[in-house]
């Protein structure tokens, strides 16, 4: 979900700003601090259970965080920031309409089926729910993409470094990544689960003061918006939706159509529902009680996240002298991009101290969804390949083991990818986008499984397969011959995000539709072997005995009146 | 996260904030005879924010430090 997979890759000539010896003192403290966390639960971290789940034994508020924080990467923190100010609050989208409700679905209605089944990962759900072919495809995409994004993201991190901070880039890269890997090596998804926690507290109190003191220079909201306006007098960069009625009203050539549908319909349920760089946070719930509130909570956090990302972005539109611009013109030019946005409202306001907290906020994002990445690959691989086709009856202690051999693994190949990257820049764009294809297709799988009975392991391996190659042939289709965008996007001045879009919608659509067509030729998985993964042969339990206020359905509620709220006020 | 003799997530986090409250409050009050060159320096936001890093982190620190449990 990062809009910008080339950050800084053509990095400025000067760092952006010099750290006092507080500030390093407090980035050291930060890095000593996981590293303790990690060897202080290695002695609570000996079966499986422990490594790769956490032991089922999270609070809904820790694995609510921990969701949320896997997500909120650096690269997605200055890459909204980025985006708000390139497109405005349009970019607000990602975290409203194109988070919220996905999160809502994921806790109220599939998680019950995820925690019954007792899967420990998504494509584990996939095989218990279709057979091995539909969970090996998954495993397999998953676990290779996962280790790909991770490469790259620590290499844009890397980069965001040099630029901002002036570090080398092989520091950067290393220290980094071995820090992570040493952690989760140690401590697995207990170790990355703590630290989660707090690098979210971290991320937001390090980030949180950039908004505070820009709305006190801004003077206010009101303030913001009418130095934007001044500012940009051609441009609507301060409405959400009201500019969502033709592709040319508004900065980022996107249709309402493709916001709702594509963006908060398929990528957002996609990738909030059947990631499972996400999803594994919340199997580490210790009841389905907890696992239903911690997306629930997740959703509350992640609908404030803009106030830390996208407000900065808006400030620097409305309060910077200079104006910020693309990538290559910054470099052409020996001005900033609007990749910079983020760390020039934090050189603006924040003196010693307070910088070194920005940039252990900016670090913490990182290592937080490379450990993400890095222990949902080691789960996916040891269990969902490693066990079924290379060893199917090993000890618990065996399988431990491969798993953390599998994270050391994990951190090596994300340090090549890094490198492999820093030779071949474009191959950040095409990851990014075969990421992308998985994820949509996927959740026409999952969902279809979990809801609809009669749809067959036939059914689901086809209807995956089919939904992923449809995805990459639109890709395709658009790079060999950008003319095909006025099909593939509904219009010929569709952008990027828009084309995302769309591309999402017509491969889930054709998943779903292969999906039941094959289910309908083939025959379904009978009655009893459906017990526990789908809905109508599944005993959920009853809520009935709880207080209003302990219902999941509650909470889920206030989010979703909150959510509603926010669109009208920012309409 | 019940298990025997395990230290809250919220303890580490609590010593934590403390420790950077500590540091910000002092680089902020440093702060007061040699300024740095930011915008609204003169809302001294280092000290408020370093009072609210201790006032947090003293808060976790104490109400999830292992003595309390025992």
């Amino acid at each position: 979900m990062h809009p910008l997979p080339a950050l800084f890759l053509q990095s400025v000539s000067s760092r952006l700003v010099s750290l006092s010896p507080v500030d390093l003192a407090i980035i050291i403290l930060y890095f000593i601090a996981v590293i303790g966390i990690g060897f202080y639960l290695k002695r609570y971290t000996k079966t499986g259970e422990d490594f790769f789940l956490a032991g089922r034994e999270m609070t809904a508020w820790v694995a609510g965080l921990s969701f949320v924080a896997a997500n909120l990467g650096a690269l997605e923190m200055m890459g909204w920031a980025a985006s708000a100010y390139q497109y405005g609050i349009l970019a607000a989208h990602w975290y409203w309409i194109g988070a919220i409700p996905a999160m809502l679905f994921l806790g109220l209605v599939m998680m019950p089926f995820y925690y019954i089944s007792k899967t420990h990962s998504v494509p584990g759900y996939l095989k218990l729910r279709f057979g091995q072919s539909s969970g090996a495809l998954a495993a397999i995409c998953f676990g290779f993409m996962t280790v790909l994004m991770s490469g790259i993201n620590m290499y844009s991190m890397a980069l965001v470094m040099k630029v901002v901070l002036g570090w080398d880039i092989h520091f950067s890269i290393w220290a980094s990544s071995l820090t992570v890997g040493v952690y989760v090596v140690l401590g697995g998804l207990l170790s990355a689960i703590f630290n989660e926690v707090l690098q979210f507290v971290l991320i937001w109190l390090g980030s949180l003061l950039i908004s505070i003191i820009g709305l006190v220079e801004a003077g206010g909201w009101s303030g913001v918006m009418a130095r934007i306006h001044q500012n940009y007098p051609a441009q609507n960069f301060t409405s959400l939706w009201s500019t969502l009625g033709s592709f040319s009203d508004n900065p980022m050539g996107i249709h309402w159509i493709g916001i709702v549908f594509g963006l908060g319909w398929v990528i957002s349920f996609g990738y909030w529902t059947t990631d499972f760089l996400v999803v594994q946070r919340v199997l580490a719930a210790k009841d389905l009680r907890s696992a239903k509130m911690a997306p629930i909570i997740g959703a509350a956090f992640k609908m404030l996240v803009p106030f830390i990302v996208i407000l900065p972005g808006l400030l620097g539109l409305a309060l910077l002298p200079e104006h910020l611009v693309g990538e290559d013109q910054a470099v052409a030019t020996g001005g900033h991009s609007f990749n910079e946005v983020l760390p020039l409202m934090l050189a603006r306001y924040c003196g010693p101290g307070l910088l070194g907290l920005g940039i252990t906020a900016l670090m913490a994002g990182f290592m937080s969804g490379m450990a993400g990445n890095v222990s949902a690959f080691a789960t996916v691989w040891t269990y969902d390949i490693y066990r079924p086709f290379f060893r199917k009856q090993a000890s618990d202690d065996h399988y431990v083991s491969v798993g953390r051999w599998c994270t050391i693994l994990g951190v090596l190949v994300s340090i090549g990818t890094a490198y492999f990257v820093m030779q071949f820049h474009s191959i950040m764009d095409y990851v990014q986008a075969l990421f992308s294809f998985f994820i949509a297709p996927l959740f026409g799988t999952v969902v279809l499984g979990m809801l609809w009975s009669r749809a067959t392991p036939a059914g689901g391996f086809w209807g995956l397969l089919s939904g992923t190659a449809t995805a990459i042939g639109l890709w395709a289709w658009v790079k060999i011959s950008p003319a095909a965008l006025q099909y593939v996007a509904l219009s010929p001045k569709a952008k990027d995000m828009a084309e995302n879009m769309y591309r999402a919608l017509w491969s889930w659509l054709v998943c779903v539709l292969v999906t039941v067509v094959v289910s309908y030729m083939t025959t379904p998985k009978p009655a009893e072997e459906l017990t526990g993964l789908v809905y109508g042969h599944t005993k959920l339990p009853s809520e009935g005995d709880l207080r209003l206020y302990q219902r999941p359905i509650f909470w889920a509620g206030l989010v979703a009146v909150g959510l509603v709220i926010l669109n009208i006020i920012f309409w | 996260m019940h298990r025997p003799g395990m230290l809250s997530i919220w303890f580490f986090v609590g010593v934590l904030l403390l420790i950077y409250g500590i540091l910000i409050l002092g680089s902020g009050l440093y702060g007061l005879t040699h300024p740095p060159p930011v915008v609204l320096n003169e809302l001294h936001a280092g000290i408020w924010w370093g009072m609210l890093l201790i006032v947090m982190g003293a808060f976790y620190t104490f109400r999830f430090a292992p003595w309390r449990k025992n």
